[in-house]
C-alpha cells in the first residue's frame, strides 16, 4: 500500500479534529493550549502535503510562517497562564469567566 | 492724498483696537483723558485727511472725477472687491461723520469722566466711526452692507453701554432686532440686484440700470421698496422707528453722534446713492417721500408730548429724518444731503447741550424738573438757543435753508406732493413749538429741580465742542443759499445725469419761505404764551398722555408682534425642542441601550463557548463554499 498525498491530508484532518475536540472539551487551560498547538500542526501538515502534491513551495512557506507565529503565541499564552495560575491557583477556564457580559 | 483715503478708516480702527488692548497701560501713564484724547486724535486726523482729499471737489472741474481705491479682493468668486469710492457724496458724508464725530469724541472726554467703562466707550466710539466710514466709502453694495451691519453692531454696543441697567440692555436688543427687520429687506434687495445685474458694483449697476430695467417696472419697484425697508429701519422711519426713542438709554454723546448726526442718516445716504434706481421707479420714490412726510408729522406730534429731554430730541430726530426722506424722495438729493448736514450740526449740538443740562442737574432728564437754568449754564444756554432757532427754521440759521429747500422742491413737484408740502409746513410749526417748549421749560421760568442739586456749567472740554457746533449750526446754512449753492455744486458730479428736482421760480420761493417762517413763528409764540406768560399748564390729560406714550405704538407692536413671537419661541423651546428634538436623540440612545442589553448574554466569558462559535462558524463557511463551489 502506497502512502499518497491523500493520506497526509486525512491524517491532518484527524489531528485537527482531535485538537478541536480537546479544546472544546477540556477545562485545563494548559491542555487546551496543547490542543490548539495540535490543530496548528495539523494544518501545517496539510499545507506541506498540499504543497508537495502541487509541486509548489507555498505550502512549506505557509507552514514556516505558522510555526513562527505559533512560537510567539506560545510565549505570550504560557506567560498568561502561569500568571493566572499564580494568582488564582487554578487553570480551569470555566472558573475564569469574569469577562462575561 | 486720495490714494491714502483708506487711512480715514484705518486710523480710527487702530484707535479702537489699540484702546481695547493697550488702553489700560495708556490710561495709567497719561491718565484717563489721555486715552480719550488718543481716540479723538484718530478721528481728527481722519477729518483732516478727508478735508485735504476733498479739496479737488471744492475746486470743481476736471479734478472732481470720482476715485476708486481697490484695497483687496474680497469675494473673488462673485467679483466683489473691497473697494472704496471717493466721490463728492461719500466725501460729504465722510466730512460730516469725522467732523461731528471728532467734536463729540472731545466732548465725551469730559462727559464720560470717571465712568468705569471709559476705555471701552472710546474703543466703541472709534469702532463706530470705522463702521460708518466703511458704509459711506464702499464702492459696492457688499461693502455698503458690511458697513451697514457694523454700524448696527456698534449702535447696539453703545446703546447698551451701561448693560448692567436692564432698560439699556433691552433698548440695545430692541434696536438690533428692529434693524434686523429692515436689513432683511435690504439683503433681499441686494440679492435681486445681483441676480439682475450680475454685479454689486455701484458703477456697473447704475450704468446698466436704464438698459436692463424697464421704467417703472416691477423689478425695479420691488428692489427700491426693499431698499426703502432697509433705509426705514436704519433711519427710524415709520413703521420701524420704535427703536430710536429707546436708544436714548445710551450715553448722551452716543445719542448725539449715532442716533442723531450720523448713523441714522445712513438710510438717506443709501437712497441718495441709489437715486438712479429710484428714478426708474416713480412709485417707490413717491412712497419714500410719503413715508418721510408722514413720519415727520407723526414724530413731531409725539415729540410735543414727551417729558424726557432726550426723548423730545429723539422724536425730533425721527421727524427731521422724515424731512430728509421727503427730500430724497422728490429727487432733491442735494437738498436732502444738505439737510442731513445741517441736522448733524444742530441736532448733535442740541443733544450735547441736553447732556450738559442732565449733567448739571445730577442725571434728571424730565424737563418738568428743570427750569431757570439759563443763568447757571450760560454757555449751554447760549449754544442751545442757536440750536433751537436753527431747528425751528428761523433765518439765517442753518435749519431754515435746508428745510426750506426740501419744502420748496416738494411744492414744485405739484399734484400729490403739494399735500406733502402742507404736511411739511405743519410739521415745521410743530417743530418750533416742541423745541420752544423744551427751551422754555428747561432754561426759563422758575427752577423746579429737586432740592440738594446745585447746577453747574460743564467743563471746557465739554463746552468748547458745543461752541464749535453752535457756530456750524449758525452759519452752516450759508453753505447752500439759493444765491450761492456751494453744497449743490459740490455734489453735482455725484448725481450727474440724474434728473434732480427743480426749485420754483419768481416770487414763489419767497412766498414758500414766508409761509414756513410764519409756521415756525406761530409755534414759538404759542409756546411762549403757553409756557412763559401763563402759569405752567397741566399736561397730564388723556390727550397729552396719549402723545407721551407715542400713540401706544409700542404696546400695539408688543401685542401684535412681540407676544406671538414669544409664544412661538415658547412652543419651539418647550414643545418642539423638548419633545421632538430631544425625543429623537434620547429615543436613539434608548434603542441602542436596549439592543445592547439583549446582546450582552452572548458574551458569556466562557472561553470554550467562544472557541465552539469560531469552530462552527469556520465549518459553516467551509460548508457554504463546498455547496456553492468555487472561490470566495
Amino acid at each position: 500500500m502506497e502512502v499518497t498525498g491523500g493520506w497526509y491530508m486525512a491524517l491532518g484532518a484527524v489531528l485537527f479534529c482531535i485538537g478541536a475536540a480537546g479544546m472544546l472539551l477540556r477545562r485545563n487551560a494548559l491542555v487546551m493550549f496543547m490542543s490548539i498547538e495540535l490543530m496548528l500542526n495539523a494544518v501545517n501538515l496539510s499545507f506541506v502535503a498540499a504543497g508537495n502534491e502541487l509541486g509548489v513551495l507555498d505550502g512549506q512557506l505557509a507552514a514556516l510562517f505558522v510555526m513562527v507565529v505559533a512560537a510567539a503565541e506560545v510565549t505570550v499564552g504560557l506567560a498568561i497562564i502561569v500568571m493566572v495560575f499564580r494568582k488564582r491557583a487554578t487553570a480551569s477556564v470555566d472558573e475564569l469567566s469574569g469577562m462575561g457580559g | 492724498m486720495v490714494d491714502f483715503i483708506w487711512l480715514v478708516i484705518a486710523l480710527p480702527l487702530l484707535g479702537a483696537v489699540g484702546l481695547l488692548f493697550f488702553g489700560r497701560p495708556l490710561a495709567r501713564r497719561f491718565g484717563e483723558p489721555g486715552a480719550g484724547w488718543v481716540a479723538s486724535a484718530t478721528v481728527i486726523a481722519s477729518f483732516v485727511i478727508a478735508l485735504v482729499a476733498a479739496i479737488d471737489f471744492f475746486r470743481g472741474g476736471g479734478g472732481a472725477e470720482p476715485h476708486r481705491i481697490l484695497l483687496f479682493e474680497w469675494i473673488p468668486g462673485l467679483g466683489i472687491d473691497f473697494e472704496l469710492l471717493w466721490d463728492p457724496l461719500s466725501a460729504l458724508m465722510t466730512l460730516v461723520v469725522t467732523g461731528v464725530g471728532a467734536l463729540i469724541h472731545v466732548y465725551s472726554i469730559g462727559y464720560m469722566r470717571g465712568d468705569p467703562g471709559y476705555l471701552r466707550f472710546f474703543s466703541y466710539l472709534n469702532f463706530f466711526v470705522v463702521s460708518m466710514l466703511t458704509l459711506v466709502l464702499g464702492d459696492n453694495f457688499a461693502v455698503l452692507f458690511l458697513g451697514w451691519e457694523l454700524v448696527g453692531l456698534s449702535s447696539y454696543l453703545l446703546i447698551s453701554f451701561w448693560f448692567e441697567k436692564p432698560p439699556a440692555a433691552a433698548a440695545g436688543k430692541k434696536a438690533f432686532v428692529v434693524n434686523r427687520i429692515g436689513d432683511f429687506g435690504f439683503l433681499v434687495a441686494l440679492m435681486m440686484i445681483f441676480v439682475t445685474f450680475g454685479s454689486l458694483n455701484f458703477s456697473e449697476v447704475f450704468e446698466q440700470a436704464p438698459a436692463l430695467l424697464s421704467d417703472g417696472g416691477i423689478t425695479v419697484t420691488v428692489i427700491t421698496l426693499l431698499l426703502l425697508a432697509g433705509a426705514a429701519g436704519k433711519s427710524a422711519q415709520l413703521p420701524l422707528y420704535v427703536w430710536l426713542p429707546d436708544a436714548m438709554e445710551g450715553p448722551t454723546p452716543v445719542s448725539a453722534l449715532i442716533h442723531a448726526a450720523t448713523m441714522v442718516t445712513a438710510g438717506v445716504y443709501m437712497v441718495a446713492r441709489t437715486g438712479v434706481l429710484f428714478e426708474l421707479a416713480p412709485v417707490s420714490a413717491a412712497v419714500v417721500a410719503t413715508v418721510g412726510a408722514v413720519t415727520a408729522l407723526f414724530a413731531a406730534t409725539v415729540a410735543v408730548g414727551q417729558r424726557d429731554i432726550k426723548r423730545i430730541l429723539a422724536y425730533s430726530t425721527i421727524s427731521q429724518l422724515g424731512y430728509m426722506f421727503l427730500g430724497v424722495g422728490v429727487a432733491a438729493y442735494a437738498a436732502g444731503m444738505f439737510h442731513l448736514m445741517t441736522h448733524a450740526f444742530f441736532k448733535s449740538l442740541l443733544f450735547l447741550g441736553a447732556g450738559s443740562v442732565i449733567h448739571a442737574v445730577a442725571g434728571e432728564q424730565s424737563v418738568w424738573k428743570m427750569g431757570g437754568l439759563r443763568r447757571l449754564l450760560p454757555v449751554t444756554y447760549g449754544t442751545m438757543l442757536v440750536g433751537w432757532l436753527a431747528i425751528s427754521g428761523i433765518p439765517p440759521l442753518s435749519g431754515f435753508w435746508s428745510k426750506d429747500e426740501i419744502l420748496a422742491a416738494t411744492y414744485t413737484k405739484g399734484g400729490w406732493y403739494v399735500a406733502l408740502w402742507g404736511i411739511g409746513v405743519v410739521t415745521a410749526g410743530l417743530t418750533a413749538f416742541y423745541m420752544s417748549r423744551l427751551i422754555f421749560l428747561t432754561f426759563w421760568g422758575e427752577s423746579r429741580w429737586d432740592e440738594g442739586i446745585e447746577p453747574h456749567e460743564a467743563p471746557a472740554v465739554m463746552t468748547r465742542p458745543l461752541i464749535g457746533l453752535a457756530a456750524l449750526a449758525a452759519v452752516g446754512g450759508l453753505l447752500n443759499t439759493p444765491w450761492k449753492p456751494v453744497v449743490e455744486h459740490f455734489l453735482e458730479p455725484a448725481f450727474e445725469g440724474m434728473q434732480q428736482a427743480s426749485l420754483p421760480e419768481g416770487a414763489t420761493p419767497w412766498l414758500l419761505a414766508l409761509i414756513s417762517i410764519g409756521a415756525a413763528l406761530v409755534g414759538i409764540l404759542y409756546a411762549y404764551h403757553r409756557y412763559v406768560e401763563a402759569t405752567l399748564p397741566d399736561e397730564s390729560t388723556a390727550v397729552w398722555s396719549l402723545l407721551e406714550e407715542g400713540y401706544h405704538v409700542d404696546d400695539l407692536y408688543g401685542a401684535a408682534l412681540v407676544l406671538p413671537g414669544k409664544r412661538l419661541a415658547e412652543v419651539a423651546a418647550f414643545q418642539a425642542d423638548v419633545k421632538v428634538v430631544d425625543g429623537t436623540v434620547n429615543g436613539v440612545g434608548a434603542m441602542v441601550k436596549e439592543a445592547a442589553a439583549r446582546l450582552k448574554p452572548l458574551q458569556s466569558g466562557w472561553v470554550r463557548s467562544y472557541g465552539a462559535a469560531i469552530l462552527f462558524g469556520a465549518v459553516g463557511v467551509l460548508l457554504i463554499l463546498l455547496v456553492r463551489g468555487g472561490g470566495l
